[in-house]
C-alpha cells in the first residue's frame, strides 16, 4: 500500500500557519504550543491562534513539554518558559550559548546544555551544574528518580544531580547526539554522526547495543506506550527495534514501517495503542498500525514543506504537527 | 542544488588580522545578511548579524581513519542556523590561529545533512608578512593554512622591506603555489576577492595554474610541504587512473592536504575534473574539451614530506 491509496483522515486537520520553521511541539492540556525558528511560540486552542514572544530577535532551537508548562532554549542563550494562558518568563540565562539540549521532567524539574555546561534544577529549584568532556548535544531524564543522561563525544554520562557520587560513564567511540531513555529505564539509547543508534543495557551489564544500517542519522526516536517498541527516524521507513526482551534488539531484526521514496523525518507513538504517526521530510505524514501494517493519510506531500516537528496529546486524540516552512496543523481522531 | 548556502572558512596565524578582514567584509555595503561563526566574542564590533560562538570540537569519525575528521559543534551549528533560513545570505566561519583548516573543509563532504544545506565556498587565510616566515620555521598550524588557502591575503606588507616580502611570497609559493594571493594593508582588498570564489566547486576548475609567471622567482624548498604538478602529455586510461588516484589518497591521505585534477579519458567529448582533501575525493566528468583544445593530464597534490618520483611514476603509469 502506498501514500496515495492509503484511506485518507485529511479532513480531519485543522491547518495552521505557524509563519515560521517549527522546532518543537508541546502539548499544555488542550492548548497546543508550537515552537519557532523566529523566536515566537504560537499557542492554539479551539482554532484561535495566539503568539507569543518567548525569544524576541532570536530562534526556538528545541522545546519540551511536561503537560503544564512549554519550555523552549533559544539561540540568544536563554532557557524560557511558556504557559497556555500566554505568560512567557525566562527560566535561565547564559552568556552567548546556545541553548539547544533540553530535558524537563513531570515532577517540574527541568536541565539544559550550554557547552560543555549541562545545568540541572530540580522541583525546589536547587540548581547543579555539571561540566562534560565535549558539548552536551542531548539530554533526558530517567523515567524515575532525578538523574539525567547526557550524551557527548565517546559516549554518554548519567548524573544524579543531587547526589555527591561521581557520574557514571558510558563509553563508546565516535559523536553521539541525542539520547533516550527506555520507560523500564533497563536502556540508554543515543543517535550517532555515523548514521547509527548506540544503546547501553544498564541491568545488569551495561552492555553495548549497535543498532545501524540507516541511510542518515537518527533525528526522532519515540517509545511505544509500554516501553516494547522504539521507533526511529533517518530511514526512507520507520525502524522499530524490539525492546521487550532483557537483551533488547540484539540479534533481532527491526520492523520497517511506512516505506516511501522519502526519508522519515519525524516518528510519534500513539501513548496507548500500537498506532505510530510517521512524518517525512517530503512533507507526508502516516498513522500506521503496528499489528497489521494498516496506513492512514494524514498530509500529502507537499514540497518543501518538510515535517520538522509531531507530536501527540497525552490522551492521543489528537496529533500535532510543523514543517520547515511554517506550515502545522492538528489531527483530531474521529470518534 | 544551487540555493545552498556558501561558506566562506578564514583562518590565519594569530594576530595577522583575520578579524580586520571579518570586520571589513561586515561592515562593507553589500546589501548581504552573513551568520558568522567565531571563536571568541567581543572582536567584532556589528549588532546586526546573527553572530555565533563555536568551540573548535574535532571529533573522529568513527570509521577507523584517522584524517577523517570533524567540526562537530560546526555541523551542530549549522543544524540551528537552518532553523532561521532565509535570514542570513552566506556563512562565514572564523578559526583559531592554531586551527588545522582540514577538518572545517571535511565536514562539508562527509556530513550529510551538512553538504545538504551549505556549500564550502574557499578557504581564506591571512597571513603576516612580517612574521609569517618565522611562524612557518615554527609552526606547523601556519603551513597547514598557508597549504589549504584558496585565497591567501599577505597582510601588513607596510611593515616589511620589498625583499622581505619578495622572501615570504617566494617562502609561500614554495608551499603553495595556486592560491591567489592579495598583497594587503589592513586588509584592504576588493571583498569579491573573498566571497563567493566557489573554489570547491568542480564547475571553476578551469585551469590548474600556478597564480604567477615565472618572473625569475628565487626558489625556495620548504623541507616538508611542498605542491607536486605533475603533466602527461595525453590521455590516462580509467581503468588505470582512478584506482591510482583512489589508493594515493587512502594511503598518502594523512599527508595529502589538498589535490586536484584535470585528466583526460579516451573516447570521452568530457573533462574529468576531481578535487580532494585528504583521503576525500570528489570527481566527475565536466564540461567538453573545446575544439583545438590539447587533451592532456594534469594533477596537483599539495601536501606533506611526499614523494614525488613514486607519485609520478605512479601517474605516468597511467598514461592510455
Amino acid at each position: 500500500m502506498t501514500a496515495q491509496t492509503a484511506p485518507s483522515l485529511t479532513q480531519n486537520v485543522t491547518p495552521i500557519d505557524a509563519g515560521a520553521h517549527v522546532t518543537a511541539i508541546g502539548w499544555l492540556k488542550a492548548t497546543t504550543a508550537f515552537a519557532l525558528g523566529d523566536g515566537g511560540v504560537l499557542l492554539t486552542k479551539d482554532g484561535e491562534t495566539h503568539r507569543v514572544e518567548a525569544h524576541p530577535d532570536a530562534g526556538i532551537l528545541v522545546g519540551m513539554s511536561d503537560g503544564e508548562r512549554f519550555v523552549t532554549g533559544g539561540d540568544d542563550g536563554r532557557v524560557a518558559v511558556t504557559g497556555a494562558d500566554g505568560s512567557t518568563k525566562t527560566l535561565a540565562e547564559t552568556k552567548g550559548a546556545w541553548i539547544d539540549s533540553l530535558a524537563v521532567s513531570a515532577g517540574g524539574a527541568f536541565a539544559y546544555g550550554a557547552g560543555k555546561r549541562v545545568v540541572a534544577r530540580d522541583d525546589k529549584g536547587r540548581e547543579k551544574v555539571l561540566e562534560v568532556p565535549s558539548t552536551a548535544r542531548g539530554l533526558a531524564f530517567a523515567p524515575k528518580g532525578y538523574r539525567l543522561a547526557i550524551s557527548h563525544y565517546n559516549g554518554a554520562t548519567l548524573w544524579f544531580p543531587n547526589v555527591e557520587a561521581k557520574p557514571e560513564t558510558l563509553e563508546w567511540k565516535g559523536s553521539h547526539l541525542d539520547v533516550t531513555w527506555s520507560p523500564d529505564a533497563r536502556f540508554v539509547v543515543t543517535s550517532m554522526q555515523e548514521n547509527a543508534l548506540h544503546g547501553w543495557r544498564l541491568v545488569p551489564d551495561k552492555g553495548n547495543m549497535r543498532m545501524s544500517g540507516y541511510p542518515s542519522k537518527t533525528r526522532s526516536f519515540s517509545w511505544s506506550g509500554d516501553g516494547k517498541w522504539l521507533a526511529t527516524s533517518g530511514a526512507e521507513a520507520a525502524i522499530i527495534w524490539p525492546f521487550e526482551s532483557k537483551e533488547g534488539p540484539m540479534g533481532k531484526q527491526p520492523r520497517e514501517c511506512g516505506v516511501r521514496h522519502a526519508k522519515v523525518s519525524r516518528v510519534a507513538f500513539h501513548p496507548n495503542t500500537y498506532v505510530l504517526g510517521v512524518a517525512y521530510e517530503d512533507g507526508c505524514i502516516l498513522l500506521i498500525r503496528l499489528t497489521d501494517a494498516s496506513e492512514l493519510l494524514v498530509r500529502p506531500a507537499v514540497e518543501g514543506s518538510g515535517v520538522t516537528a509531531l507530536a501527540w496529546d497525552k490522551s492521543g486524540k489528537r496529533l500535532a504537527f510543523g514543517c520547515e516552512d511554517g506550515q502545522a496543523g492538528i489531527l483530531t481522531l474521529p470518534t | 542544488m544551487t540555493d545552498k548556502i556558501p561558506v566562506t572558512v578564514l583562518t590565519g596565524y594569530l594576530g595577522a588580522g583575520k578579524t580586520t578582514l571579518l570586520n571589513r567584509i561586515l561592515t562593507e555595503p553589500h546589501g548581504k545578511r552573513y551568520a558568522v561563526i567565531v571563536n571568541e566574542f567581543g572582536e567584532i564590533g556589528i549588532d546586526n548579524e546573527l553572530v555565533v560562538g563555536a568551540d573548535e570540537e574535532v571529533f573522529e569519525m568513527n570509521n577507523g581513519c584517522i584524517c577523517c575528521t570533524v567540526r562537530g559543534d560546526l555541523i551542530r551549528i549549522l543544524d540551528g542556523l537552518m532553523k532561521r533560513k532565509g535570514k542570513f545570505d552566506a556563512i562565514i566561519v572564523e578559526t583559531t590561529g592554531l586551527a588545522d583548516p582540514a577538518p572545517v573543509a571535511q565536514t562539508f563532504f562527509m556530513d550529510q545533512d551538512v553538504s545538504d544545506v551549505a556549500r564550502l565556498d574557499a578557504v581564506v587565510t591571512v597571513a603576516d608578512a612580517k612574521w609569517l616566515s618565522d611562524r612557518l620555521k615554527d609552526a606547523p598550524e601556519a603551513k597547514n593554512q598557508i597549504a589549504f588557502a584558496d585565497v591567501i591575503i599577505l597582510n601588513k606588507t607596510d611593515l616589511v622591506t620589498a625583499d622581505e616580502l619578495a622572501e615570504v611570497e617566494a617562502r609561500i609559493r614554495a608551499i603553495n603555489p595556486y592560491a591567489k594571493l592579495h598583497r594587503t594593508q589592513k586588509c584592504s582588498l576588493p571583498i569579491s576577492e573573498v566571497l563567493d570564489r566557489k573554489a570547491f566547486d568542480l564547475d571553476r576548475i578551469i585551469e590548474i595554474e600556478p597564480d604567477f609567471l615565472e618572473q625569475g622567482h628565487h626558489h625556495h624548498h620548504d623541507e616538508e610541504m611542498q605542491s607536486i604538478s605533475l603533466k602527461l602529455d595525453g590521455e590516462v586510461d580509467p581503468e588505470k587512473f582512478m584506482p591510482w588516484i583512489s589508493n594515493l589518497t587512502q594511503v598518502e591521505g594523512p599527508n595529502i592536504l589538498r589535490c586536484k585534477g584535470i585528466v583526460a579519458f579516451p573516447n570521452e567529448p568530457k573533462r574529468f575534473v576531481f578535487q580532494g582533501v585528504h583521503m576525500i575525493l570528489d570527481g566527475d566528468v565536466q564540461d567538453d574539451w573545446k575544439p583545438g583544445q590539447k587533451r592532456d593530464s594534469k594533477v596537483v597534490f599539495i601536501g606533506r614530506d611526499l614523494n614525488e618520483k613514486a607519485i609520478k611514476e605512479g601517474f605516468l603509469a597511467t598514461a592510455a
